[in-house]
Parts: structure tokens; sequence; C-alpha cells
């Protein structure tokens, strides 16, 4: 190899045709396809009384309109429960199109095809559904009271009830000498990736085949769902994900009712039909995710180590659980950390609201758990009196302690066992970075001018690479093409760019030969998708597979055509050489030639293939019995358990005495991946999840009101952050390899966002001087939250007071600041031994 | 319908619309120039920004008949004799793009912000920058590759003449 791939910052493959407006999204494809556009439910709850649409079955254009009556079989029939869990008592999922029934604003009742958008939205207009409005329950607090019910037949709203314990927790609770309980609240939030979702698809009537393109992190799941929902043969539906403008999770649900509706339409039709999302429909339609409500427990000693953890929580699962309990059982499981608490349980309930459906988004129930775990780390070192950094030291689990199992099942249904991570090498990076040892001076010296600044915290383990399993194929063209596919997808990862790095390595061949396809099930149908950060993980190493099978085919082959050892030879740019005597070669264009036997020549290179062509052996046949014709290769990557991944966080934040202003002046991040494949590409990808996390933790929340209208939904309202409000982000690397799979690596995709909330609440409370207990925070948010302060309803940290005590006695409170003349007594003394009450209070919403 | 006169990427084109159509249709279904997309359909995100007689405009909040006349660019007519505009190789060289969906309206978006203000500060770009959403980068290497492509155009302007594609470009294919 004369250059480093693996590993090295490379510019990616992809970008060219994206930088000229070459890029081929859903909406780009398909401009013979009629157009569908949905009547959806305006009500939360509410039975469906009649539909008429006779007033626009005559506007010009329209080509068909359904409604529930109109879906035959299994179309008509509820959509898959993908992921059940025997936990999981009472899932319940939606119609394509709502029959009898609607259960959230947003749901489809009506769907029209005509010639183009403009005419199927005319005729949405002129369609008059009667709905009789039922009692509608949102938010947790509601669904848990249970006295309004969103399914007949669910009691209580719950979806599932789990528990897990390991340990002893009652005994290790009353045998610790503190405690603190913390009520803790996390709003919804969404993927709301650039693009929304799409659906295209053409019936080949003369072949009976469906062709479908869906703007999806699974197309083989796509596929495999509506060929189900159909009843077709599964080699009659091929699955094309085409660009696609981001996921984030919200597009691993599957199958949407569009995406059953718009290929079950063209086939009736006998047209193409195409269906893109607006951001409005995608808002009232698509999934939610994060709403928590939490209730920790912890149990301590003198020195800040956690015996005992319990913690329950509510989980608002939204009106279906088609993803089944997959968010809760990651927040339940992946809340530990980098910590080892003595006992640890978790309790959840999965509620059902009146609100658009719960599943994964970026993150995937990691933020929520990683909110509840680092707000009671400051609260141990807040009550205890100690440094925050080091009440995590001494709750980390230990390099030699790996690989370190928790006792718990993960979201895979596997052992949580960490793999490898150096948590105590990660943290003092961090300190380093932010400059945590000098921040007391930066805070005196900011005082002084009159400003308020804070310092957070926020550590995490992500649970990433689960399976079952992703495959790679390769095969190299007689041009020395490489071609490379996997089945998985892309949103703008750079599959396109690392899977090649990978292949050029392996191989030994250029960057520019390796042509990466992804999400084409005509290419490779084995796949699962991309999710849980774990494409890099399943489908790289799958493919750093196929590509030593293929590299040893290719030594074979030209070892005999050079007759020496394969031993001797390397592969260097695309030519295989004798070692130490490279003038001695053959191209693995060659090599392809000779690995297929050919009796036509159909251009040079494939002449020196054929049966005259050159000397063989008259007593073997050309393939060998244990052989294939044609230089490629194929392999599976199937891991026992996940790969566990680690981050830590600091943030120092700004807010300001009058306004409360939140500005974050500097975010620091340091990331364990284990070996990264191209660097650039994961500190992209942690960009990314940051100002997710930042969007998540000061901007964007789900505004439902009692109703169950969702007051925000569009970019307007919902204030998803510019340029102008996400921080420059300060990253730096460990690399801490997997042992548990051949390249070492770990995903990535989405540890940028979990810790952010947490890390801005811990460092406001720090420059507030009280407890933050509910994200995301608005300005007025914090200003009601200061007035409260300043009303004795919300207690002062300890170390709030603590430094006041300190403070120089002349300086006088900011005016308009309202800061209390006399601090609230704190429910805890630090070091008194006896066992105490909570000093975090639950704030009621603004 | 309502014939119009509209000069698109250099090429002038005579169509019949209904009123209602909007620019980023038109361009999209009548012109076959998909570059352009649509993010929200209500001009906060900036991922359908064209020039419209060289001033940025979010094409979904603009009729097709509004342009009548006028001339438009779009992502695709900014790369000339197959040679990248410059903000279009920054993006490329500084990794400002990952789904790649905002990619041709954030482009655009950066040349207006560059054409009035050819050396802008951080705080300036991220200001020019706001009203054009992005959800992969956290805008990091965006800011960074405007600042790059400042920097190249200013060098340009000046006649120093120095591009670093060259180098960059053979690093892209090593």
């Amino acid at each position: 190899m004369t250059t480093q791939m693996f590993g090295a910052p490379i510019r990616r493959k992809e970008d060219p045709r994206l930088v000229t407006g070459g890029g081929r999204y859903l909406d780009d494809l398909g401009n013979d396809a009629l157009a569908a556009a949905f009547v959806r439910s305006p009500h939360a709850h509410a039975r469906v009384v009649d539909i008429d649409a006779s007033g626009a079955v005559d506007v010009e254009g329209v080509v068909a309109i359904y409604t529930h009556e109109d879906l035959p079989g299994a179309v008509g029939e509820p959509l898959p429960l993908l992921i059940p869990h025997p936990t999981l008592t009472h899932g319940r999922t939606g119609y394509a199109l709502a029959k009898d029934e609607v259960n959230h604003v947003g749901e489809p009742v009506v769907m029209v095809v005509a010639t183009d958008r403009y005419v199927a939205e005319d005729a949405c207009q002129r369609i008059r559904v009667t709905y009789e409005q039922l009692p509608v329950v949102v938010g947790i607090e509601k669904a848990r009271d249970g006295e309004a019910l969103v399914h007949d037949d669910v009691p209580g709203n719950v979806a599932a009830h789990m528990t897990q314990e390991v340990g002893d927790v009652e005994a290790a609770m009353a045998r610790a000498p503190h405690h603190l309980t913390l009520d803790l609240d996390i709003e919804r939030s969404a993927c709301t990736p650039m693009e929304g979702k799409g659906v295209y698809a053409r019936w080949d009537a003369e072949r009976d085949e469906l062709r479908m393109y869906s703007s999806t992190q699974t197309s083989t799941g796509v596929r495999a769902a509506v060929a189900a929902k159909l009843g077709l043969p599964l080699q009659k539906v091929e699955c094309i994900a085409p660009d696609v403008g981001g996921g984030f999770g919200v597009k691993i649900m599957h199958p949407w009712p569009e995406e059953v509706l718009v290929p079950w339409a063209a086939r009736l039709i006998g047209q193409p039909v195409k269906w893109v999302e607006d951001r409005r429909e995608h808002f009232i339609s698509s999934a939610h995710e994060r709403g928590q409500l939490q209730r920790v427990t912890v149990g301590f000693d003198d020195d800040g180590r956690v015996l005992a953890l319990d913690v329950k929580f509510w989980h608002d699962n939204g009106a279906y659980t088609p993803y089944g309990i997959i968010v809760p059982i990651i927040t339940s499981t992946q809340l530990l950390g980098p910590y080892k608490p003595g006992a640890y349980r978790c309790e959840f309930w999965s509620l059902y609201t009146n609100t658009v459906l719960v599943t994964p988004y970026r993150g995937a129930g990691r933020p929520q758990g990683c909110f509840a775990m680092e707000r009671t780390m400051d609260s141990i070192a807040d009550t205890l009196g100690l440094d925050r950094a080091e009440v995590r030291a001494r709750n980390f689990i230990l390099p030699e302690e790996m690989p370190y199992d928790h006792g718990l099942l993960f979201q895979d249904g596997r052992p949580l066992k960490y793999d490898s991570g150096d948590f105590p090498a990660s943290l003092a990076k961090l300190k380093a970075l932010v400059g945590w040892d000098d921040f007391a001076a930066y805070r005196a010296a900011a005082e002084a001018e009159g400003r308020k600044v804070g310092l957070g915290i926020g550590c995490y383990v992500e649970g990433t690479g689960v399976g079952p399993y992703e495959g790679g194929h390769i095969q190299i063209e007689t041009s020395g093409r490489v071609n490379v596919s996997t089945g998985l997808t892309s949103q703008g990862q750079g599959h396109e760019t690392v899977f090649a790095q990978i292949v050029a390595e392996e191989l030994g061949v250029r960057l520019e030969d390796v042509h990466v396809t992804t999400g084409d099930t005509r290419r490779m149908p084995y796949a699962v998708g991309t999710f849980a950060s774990r494409a890099a993980v399943m489908s790289g190493n799958a493919i750093a597979l196929a590509a030593r099978n293929v590299r040893a085919k290719a030594l074979r082959i030209a070892a005999d055509a050079l007759e020496v050892s394969p031993d001797d030879l390397e592969i260097v740019d695309g030519t295989v050489r004798v070692k130490g005597a490279p003038t001695t070669s053959i191209s693995l264009g060659t090599v392809s030639v000779l690995s297929n036997p050919l009796r036509y020549a159909f251009d040079e290179a494939a002449r020196a293939a054929t049966q005259f062509a050159g000397t063989f052996d008259p007593d073997k046949p050309p393939v060998a019995d244990d052989d294939e014709p044609g230089l490629e290769g194929k392999d599976f990557y199937s891991p026992t358990q996940a790969t566990f991944a680690n981050g830590m966080h600091a943030a120092i934040v700004e807010t300001d005495p009058v306004t409360a202003e939140i500005r974050i002046l500097r975010y620091c991040v340091i990331h364990d991946c284990g070996t990264m494949i191209n660097p650039m590409i994961v500190e992209g990808q942690v960009h990314g999840g940051v100002a997710q996390g930042v969007g998540g933790a000061l901007y964007e929340r789900m505004a439902y009101d009692e109703s169950g209208q969702l007051l925000n939904a569009s970019f307007m309202d919902f204030l998803m952050p510019y340029a102008s409000e996400v921080p420059t982000v300060e990253a730096d690397h460990l690399e801490t390899p997997s042992p548990l799979n051949p390249l070492g690596i770990k995903g990535a995709g989405e540890a940028g966002c979990i810790p952010v909330s947490a890390v801005i609440a811990s460092a406001i409370e720090d420059a507030e001087g009280f407890p933050i207990t509910r994200m995301p925070i608005s300005p007025s948010e914090l200003w009601d939250l200061r007035r409260r302060h300043a009303g004795g309803e919300v207690p002062s940290l300890h170390r709030a007071l603590h430094r006041a005590l300190h403070r120089a006695p002349h300086r006088a409170p900011h005016p308009g600041l309202g800061r209390p003349t006399s601090p609230a007594t704190p429910a805890t003394t630090p070091r008194d031994g006896s066992t105490t009450t909570a000093a975090v209070t639950k704030e009621t919403p603004a | 319908m309502t014939r119009i006169h509209v000069t698109v990427d250099g090429v002038a084109y005579s169509d019949e619309v209904e009123p209602r159509t909007l620019l980023v249709h038109y361009l999209r279904q009548s012109l076959g120039k998909t570059g352009t997309v649509v993010g929200c359909d209500t001009s906060n995100c900036g991922a359908c920004t064209v020039h419209l007689d060289g001033v940025s405009v979010k094409s979904c909040n603009v009729l097709a008949v509004q342009a009548d006349g006028h001339e438009v660019t779009t992502i695709e007519g900014l790369a000339e004799d197959g040679q990248l505009h410059p903000v279009q190789q920054a993006f490329h060289e500084c990794h400002a793009l990952q789904c790649g969906y905002c990619t041709p309206g954030m482009i655009m978006q950066a040349c207006d912000v560059l054409k009035d203000n050819p050396d802008p500060t951080e705080a300036e770009i991220r200001e020019g920058l706001e009203g054009n959403l992005c959800r992969c980068t956290g805008y990091h290497n965006i800011v960074k590759a405007v600042q790059q492509a400042a920097g190249q155009m200013r060098s340009a302007s000046s006649g120093s003449g120095e591009t670093a594609d060259a180098t960059e470009a053979a690093e892209v294919s090593a």
C-alpha cells in the first residue's frame, strides 16, 4: 500500500454529486408518477362516523380515493408489531388507514391519488369526515392516572411494565448512610431530518413485480413487510433506498402506512405512485421520542460511592407501539453509563397517550437515562461537598475490570457486558480540555464582571453495533473495478467512503476503484438496517471479512498464474506482485478474467479466459468442485453481543442575570468509539450529535395542548437550532479498540447527542445555584425558576450556599436578579451520616 | 395557465404554468432541476435556496410567475466549465455535508453571504446562514468551509491565483 486508507481522514466519495445538486433523493425520482396525499385526523381521539368523498371525486385529475373499507386482506389489518417483548402485554398498532377510530392528530384516514400533489391536496380539502370526539390523554401524568383510556382494552394505559434488578436493592439501600431522591422530567423532541419520509412504487404488470423506493433506514425490512402485506413472493418485490436526506431513527420504523399504501395503489391503478411527506405531516404523523418522567432513589457512602440505585420511570410511547419497548429498555440499561452501582433496580411503565407514536430517535432512550444518572451524580457530589468529577471517578468501572457484566439484559436480548473502555483516561482528557481545575478562578473573574457562568459534565456509555448481522459482497470486474455491496442503508454517514476505505486497505486497491452500494435489495437481500450506531461495526466488519475472502482467492489464482506461492505475493494498488520482485505481477482485473473460464471472448480481456487461450490441466474441470467462477466473495458478521463506546462531555454556559438567556460558551467532547476508520467522519458525527443534543436541551419540544393538538408542527414554531445557536465543538478522541470484532471498531452515530441535556443542566445548575431537574429549559423557564428560588420554593445547591458564605459581603446582587436574602435551608447537610430527604424537588411545568 | 419566460442556469425557458405553482416546483418538475430540494414548506429551512437575479431567495416562497423575466441560478448552475465553485469545493474539503439534503441551499446562501461580505467573521457567517437549517453537521464544518472559501475567493480575486484545489483533489483520490 502506498497510502494508508484505514484510519485516514479521507474526503468523501459522496460529495461530488451532493455539492452539485446531483443527489437523487426520493422526490427526485419518478417525475411521471401519480401523487398521493392524505386526509389526516384533526382530532387526537375520536370515532370516525362518516367519510363523504362526493365533493372530491369530480376534481379534475383525481384518480382514486381510498378509505379503510377499500383495503383488502392484510392491507386492511393492523400494521405489524415489529419487536414483540414478553412484558409488552398490551401492544397496539394502527391501521394503514384509520378503521373506526383515530388515536392521534395526523393519523391517516383517507388516501387520494391524483395527477399531481396540488390536485391531490385540492381533493383532500373537499373530503368531509365526521368524527365523534373521545376523551383525550395527553402527557404522562394523565396517562398514568388512567382516568381516560387511549385504547379501551388497555387498562391504565399501560402497554408494558418491566423490572430488572441486580443485587438486593432494598438491603443495600437500607445499609447506605446517605440517600437522595430526584424527580426528573424530559420533554419530547423528534428526529426531524431535513428530508421527510417518501415512497415511490412502480408495478410491472408484465412481470408481476414491484419495485419500490423508500426514504428508509431499512430497505430489506420494508421489502419483507410490503411483500407480506401485499401477499407477494419476496422475489417479486425489490426495495431501494436512494439518497436519504437524514434519518436519525424515524426511518427505521417500518412499514409506515404510506409504505404499504403507495405500492398497493400503484399495483391496483397500474401506474407509478409517489408520496412525499411534507413538513407538517412529518411532525404529526411520523414519530417523536424522549418524553419520560423519572424518580431516582440512590443510596451512597461518605465517599460518594453508589451503593444502591433504584429507578422508576414512566415512558410516553404515544398512540401505538409498533417498535415495541426498545426505547425504555435502552433507558433502563444504558442509564448506568460508566458506573457500577452496588445494586440496581429499574422499573418502568410504558404508557399510551393520544399523541404521535414514539420510536427511537438518535440516542434512543440513552439521553434520558444519562440525564437520570448524571443528575444523580451531581446531586451526590453537591450533598457531600465533593468535586463532581471526583464523584464520577470513584464510581467508574476501571479498565482492569473489563469486560464488565452488569447482569442485565440489553435491547438485543443479550447480556449488558461492556467490552472495553478507559473511563479514567477519558475523564483526565476531558478535565484537561475544558480546564476543569481552573474553573473556580474563571468563575471568580466572571463574577467580578457581574456575569454568571457554570461548568457542567456528563458521561455516557453507548451499546453500539447490535446484531443480528450484516453482510458484505465484493466483486472485482475484469476492468479492476471493485463493486462492494451491503444491505443496510445510508443517510449521510459516508458509507460509500468508509466502506471503500476498508476494502482499499484489506484488498490493496485504489480508493477510486471501489464503488459501494447500500440499501438495494437487488444487490444484498440479507440485511437488517442502519440504527443503533451499528453500520460501521456490522457492515464494516462484514465487508472486511468478505474482502479477506476475495483477497485469498485472488492470491490463489495469481499464485497459479505466476507459479509462485501465495505467501510470496502482495497486492498493491490493484496489482498482485511478488514481494521483492514487483515486476513479476498480474493485475486484479486479469485475475478476475482468469477466475471466470469463458467460452466467448467479448472483449480483449475476456480473450485470455477462453478455452483455447492458454495452458490448462485437462484432468481438472474449468471450475474446481469447491470453487465458484468470478473474483468475488461474500461474508456476514454476526456478533454475540453489542460493543460499547463511551464519551464524556463538559460545557461552560453563561446565563444572563436579567433575561435568563442561556449561552454555551464552550462545549468539549472526549469520544471513544474504538479504532476509527475515518476520524473526519467520526468528528462530523459527533458535531451533529451535539447539535441535536443542544436542540433537545435548550430549544426543541413538542408543544401539545390538552386536546392533543401539536401547536408547533412547523419549523416556524419548532425551534430547531440554526448556525447561530450551536456552539463550536472542541473534540478529542481516545481509541480503545473493541476486542469483539476484527476491525476493533465501535459505533459512533448516536454518541454526540446522548449526554447534552445532562451536561447543559449540570452547567446551568452550577451557574444558578439551584437544581435543574427538567429539560429542555428555555430562558422563560429559567427566569421562573429564579423567581421561585428567590421565593424559597426551590432550594439552593449546597455549594451555592457555601460559595455565598465565602463571598465578599460588599458585593450586592445584580439588580433584577431577585436573589433571596436568606437562602432556603438545605434538606441535607454534607457528611452528616444520617438518612436525609431529597435535596431536589420536582418543578411543575412553567 | 400563464406563460413565463425565465432563464435558469444560463438557459432560456418559456413555459405555461399555473399561477399557484411555486418556483421550486417549476424548477423541479417542469425543468427537471431536482438539485434544488424542499425541506419545510414554510420558508424556514432554506433547503430550496436559489439566486434570483443574483440574490438568494427561498424558492418555496416564490411563485414561478414572479420569476417571469428574471434569471435564476440553482446549485446545478454554480460550477463553471466542470470546475466546482470555491464554496462547493470547500464544502467537500471541510466535510461540511453529511446527508447532503440542506447542502444545495446552504451553498447558495453561503455564496450570497460572501458576495455581500467577502471577509466575514465567524459570527457574521453564522448570522448569514441563519435561515438555513442543517440537521447533520452541527454547522461546525459548514462555518469552516465558508471561511475557507472566503479566503480562496479573496486570494483568487486579488490576483494571487492560489488554488488549493489541486493538492486537495490529489489527496481525495490518493
